[in-house]
């Protein structure tokens, strides 16, 4: 009998690395960057925060997320209503963006999506929903096909324009010739730098960094506090299993 | 009707108050017959935890739904966000939800265990056959509640889950689409259909659910608990009635529960406070996009819990229904050539066996996939019926019974594993072998659990004090 439920938890052992490793559809685009966490540094999210209500409120809401939260980021009320406020005027409104949804249609073909938990629902097998965010805001390229002028690595044919190109500059990515299962493929290998932007291509990386790390963070405000109470939980129950432990075996020294 | 008994005035108060109840409600009978004087076999094991704990995890799932329903609103416009509000807004929300979230999936973990502690002991079989259909009653309320449930959060996943679930409805002749738009309240997925799964979700399915827990108790302890050697503790008294190897369940198996339910919960509260989403299982990434009718996911899969089956309805393609053709067919066969049975009946089989290889042919695969995904379900049932060895307990069967049901759990895993994926020609093939394994292993049960040679069943318990 225990070989044979130690053969059950070997099989079940395999099916679940091999759950492991497929459990989602891969994605179209190249392979995600591991992006930085960065959701305990309040600097880099308080930037985050700003990058994020600078250029992406406009046309995305984060329709979930109040600005007043932001106190957990560090910053004062008054903070708040002194720098981010500009689509409204209460700081315990939501971010609703300012654009009208029936425009923004008619201009991007599709309604920018809310942003609150983007962070989330982007993860896949390629890595987190933080990983492909971070990607996706450095893959940008110049691309004269598509409509917007504009093209992504990460997001083929994307409907969004590189709206960060001022900070980043105009990029052209550089493939070299492969050969795969007798096909010649072309592999993404770099980039090269076609104007430069107000950022270095290392200032730009840190300040998507950033501004994924407020993205990650607005999609749970609480995730660290889960974490932290999460500790003392386990802490309690870990006591409290020794005790029920020693209590079982203090009942049961009488049964013979 | 208990004899009302008078207390002497001299008693303690505690005393008095317990007569006083105890005369108008049998609360201490109650309290005996259940708790302190239900003798359990000694020599429970390691799988006899599971079901306290599935008890647990329905109290967890309806105290933390009561304070859910508060602040979730059941309307297709709210509802993605208020699901937002209490993850971010209700003071401890996030908690309660994933408390609610994991619970889910830590009640199948567990209830799958349960069902195959049952399995492997043969806990099932006479006089607990009650006790096991109670409880597989209980397993598909459970399954209805759950895929009502999941419609609530009104993801993507949420809405395209529900979407193909209640479609395949749609599949059966006749009243298929009628009935597809009974369930849905509406021609697609929409508010009329988030407004009465919530109506089940929250009470009508819970009603059952409870109602069910309590007969399989009561069923349970009317025969008596059954135990990994599968030998009737009743058969053997004490000269005051008491069974040889029982044991009051209170204390004893109640410490031993309070130290598997905090072992329990170190492991849940590791998921809701260390991985809440479980790598997407628990929570599906995609469920984080608010439900889009207009816009289908590439990849459309249920919950992991339910994958096994949802592999066997995608198991069934028309090419399938060759196979199953086949086997009835053999089936029939077999049944004319070498059961004892009068010529009539023979008859009977052939005539049943004609008009269900007619229908196989006339009606689409679709339709057989839903009828197989609810067979594999539906079959559990007649577990009692189907299994003829000669020993309740694996221990004493044949040792490759116990392959059979190592294969089986491999056979059910590999199963949800594909059900977790996109289609593939490689998927299809092997989903199909594991769907003719599934009910292949229930269906010839009654053949094979008979054969090999089985080990002498002993007269007591085998207990190894602690």
């Amino acid at each position: 009998m225990m070989k044979t439920l130690k053969q059950l938890a070997l099989g079940f052992a395999v099916v679940l690395a091999l759950a492991g490793t497929g459990a989602h559809a891969a994605t179209t685009g190249i392979a995600w960057d591991k992006a930085p966490n960065k959701t305990n540094d309040l600097g880099a999210l308080q930037n985050g925060a700003k990058l994020f209500v600078n250029y992406c409120l406009n046309c995305h809401s984060a329709a979930f997320m109040r600005y007043n939260r932001l106190r957990d980021i560090g910053l004062t009320e008054q903070q708040i209503k002194d720098n981010l406020l500009f689509a409204t005027d209460k700081v315990g409104e939501t971010m609703k963006a300012s654009i009208d949804p029936k425009q923004a249609k008619d201009w991007f073909g599709a309604n920018p999506p809310d942003l609150t938990v983007i962070a989330r629902s982007r993860a896949g097998a390629g890595g987190t929903g933080a990983d492909y965010l971070y990607t996706y805001l450095r893959t940008y390229y110049r691309d004269d096909t598509t409509a917007t002028g504009w093209n992504n690595l990460a997001f083929p044919t994307v409907a969004m324009p590189h709206v960060l190109w001022e900070l980043s500059g105009e990029r052209k990515p550089l493939y070299e010739e492969k050969e795969e299962h007798g096909h010649k493929v072309a592999v993404f290998k770099g980039w090269q730098q076609v104007t430069p932007g107000t950022m270095t291509n290392l200032q730009y990386d840190q300040a998507m960094g950033d501004l994924v790390g407020y993205l990650q963070w607005m999609g749970e405000p609480a995730q660290n506090t889960r974490v932290r109470v999460g500790a003392w939980v386990l802490l309690f129950l870990l006591s409290l299993t020794f005790v029920a432990w020693r209590l079982n075996a203090a009942f049961w020294k009488d049964i013979k | 009707m208990a004899e009302f008994k008078e207390i002497s005035p001299d008693a303690p108060a505690a005393a008095k108050l317990m007569n006083w109840v105890d005369n108008r409600f049998p609360a201490s009978k109650l309290y005996k017959e259940h708790m302190s004087e239900y003798y359990a076999p000694k020599n429970f094991n390691f799988w006899y935890v599971f079901g306290s704990l599935a008890l647990l995890v329905l109290v967890i799932q309806i105290v933390t739904g009561i304070f859910l329903t508060m602040h979730y609103k059941p309307d297709a416009a709210l509802a993605f966000g208020s699901v937002e509000y209490i993850m971010r807004d209700v003071p401890w929300g996030w908690l309660i939800r994933y408390m609610h979230s994991t619970g889910a999936s830590a009640f199948f973990v567990v209830v799958y265990l349960h069902m195959f502690r049952g399995l492997i002991y043969g806990s099932y079989r006479k006089p607990r056959e009650l006790i096991w259909i109670f409880g597989c009653a209980i397993f598909l309320a459970l399954m209805a509640e759950a895929f009502m449930g999941y419609l609530l959060p009104w993801g993507q996943m949420s809405y395209w889950g529900a979407q193909v679930i209640v479609n395949l409805f749609a599949a059966i002749p006749f009243i298929g689409p009628d009935l597809a738009l009974l369930i849905r309240g509406d021609y697609v997925v929409g508010d009329a259909t988030l407004n009465r799964f919530f109506a089940f979700h929250v009470i009508a399915v819970p009603l059952v659910l409870l109602g069910l827990v309590v007969a399989h108790l009561i069923a349970l302890h009317e025969v008596g608990s059954n135990n990994p050697d599968g030998v009737e503790i009743k058969a053997k008294k004490d000269a005051s009635g008491k069974p040889l190897d029982g044991i009051p369940f209170h204390p004893y198996y109640t410490v031993h529960d309070i130290f598997a339910v905090s072992v329990f919960l170190m492991i849940f509260s590791a998921i809701i406070f260390f991985a809440p989403e479980a790598g997407g299982y628990f929570l599906e990434y995609n469920n984080f996009i608010p439900a889009d009718s207009l816009k289908t996911p590439a990849h459309i899969a249920p919950v992991w819990y339910f994958t096994p089956y949802y592999s066997m309805l995608r198991a069934i393609t028309s090419e399938m229904m060759y196979a199953l053709i086949a086997c009835v067919l053999a089936g029939a066969v077999l049944g004319v050539l070498k059961a004892k049975i009068a010529a009539l009946f023979k008859l009977v089989i052939v005539g049943a066996a004609v008009v269900l290889i007619g229908a196989m042919l006339a009606i689409d695969a679709k339709f057989w996939g839903v009828v197989v995904m609810g067979g594999a379900v539906i079959i559990l049932f007649f577990l009692p019926w189907l299994d003829n060895s000669a020993a309740k307990s694996i221990r004493y069967r044949p040792t490759w019974h116990s392959w059979m049901y190592g294969i089986f759990v491999v056979n059910f895993l590999v199963l949800g594993y594909l059900g977790i994926n996109p289609p593939s020609l490689i998927n299809e093939r092997v989903s199909q072998v594991g769907t003719l394994f599934y009910f292949g292993f229930f269906l010839l049960m009654p053949w094979w659990s008979r054969l090999g040679t089985f080990r002498p069943v002993p007269d007591r318990v085998t207990f190894a004090a602690h």
